[in-house]
């Protein structure tokens, strides 16, 4: 980890990598999602609009994956000052924010045909709310320290606090009553059915893959910015 | 009684808003770090 965190290492890798990662996520999302919509059965008691499964489960997992991202970021930040480690929870804001966004918007458009309600204020949606301001939150604040040359420890320390939402989110439907389910992927196994699960995990992989991509061409994106900035401050004390 | 919703309308909003978010998120990335790595090699050579 120490390896990669040098500068240039990272660019040798992420040049190849990036483009690999978006490119294999954006072939098996299609093929996870058309599936999906075309050849996936109708389930029972849900009808068509278990479709949905296929593109909110994946968005749940990535809204939460990403504060997790963030959060391993902040504590290398915090602990092993890695000049990468900031960046990476930079890099992993916005797609955290963006899938944490469709996850509650393809949960609603769920929510309304199967519940006969858009939104309901129970713990799972409100902790994944949360999730979705805590993004807001997280994004103004980095984005503010960068521009006005503060400590990268404190948007790690908010990175750090948020992630105590994380188990709140996944514990939310065993903890408090809800509309929402139970979960039915687990480490002890699938309450699915094959046909939905193998779709579910193709597409959650596809997705996952192409928000990796996203993470280290947003990577990529703040090092060059960096790098820019550093020389025009150079060049300026030069003159 | 449960007024009767057409399943397809919440189907297609689901995946046209996701994957309308999610190709302009690729695509915006992938444009702004290429404009990034432009501009900093432009400031190395001059």
């Amino acid at each position: 980890m120490h390896g990669f965190a040098n500068p240039a290492r990272f660019l040798r890798i992420a040049r190849w990598l990036a483009p690999a990662l978006l490119v294999a996520g954006l072939v098996l999302t299609t093929l996870s999602l058309t599936y999906g919509y075309f050849f996936a059965p109708a389930e029972r008691l849900q009808g068509e609009t278990v479709r949905i499964l296929f593109i909110h489960v994946p968005t749940a997992w990535l809204g939460m994956g990403g504060w997790m991202a963030i959060a391993v970021a902040s504590f290398v930040e915090l602990v092993w000052r890695h000049p990468l480690a900031s960046l990476a929870a930079r890099g992993a804001a916005v797609p955290g924010a963006v899938f944490a966004a469709l996850c509650l918007a393809s949960g609603s458009l769920w929510g309304r045909p199967a519940w006969g309600t858009w939104w309901v204020w129970d713990g799972r949606l409100t902790s994944m709310l949360v999730l979705l301001f805590l993004y807001f939150g997280y994004i103004a604040l980095a984005g503010a320290v960068h521009r006005e040359g503060g400590s990268s420890r404190i948007p790690a320390i908010f990175g750090l606090v948020g992630a105590v939402n994380i188990p709140i989110i996944h514990y939310s439907v065993i903890w408090w009553n809800s509309l929402h389910q139970p979960p039915s992927l687990t480490t002890g196994g699938s309450a699915m059915a094959g046909p939905f699960l193998w779709g579910l995990l193709a597409a959650t992989l596809g997705f996952s893959l192409l928000f990796g991509g996203v993470v280290l061409a947003r990577m990529r994106a703040l090092l060059a910015d960096v790098q820019t900035e550093a020389r025009l401050r150079r060049r300026a004390l030069e003159a | 009684m449960r007024e009767a919703l057409d399943p397809w309308f919440f189907v297609n909003a689901a995946y046209a808003i996701t994957i309308a978010a999610t190709l302009a998120l690729v695509a915006w990335s992938w444009l702004a770090m290429r404009a990034a790595e432009r501009r900093r090699d432009e400031g190395r050579r001059k």
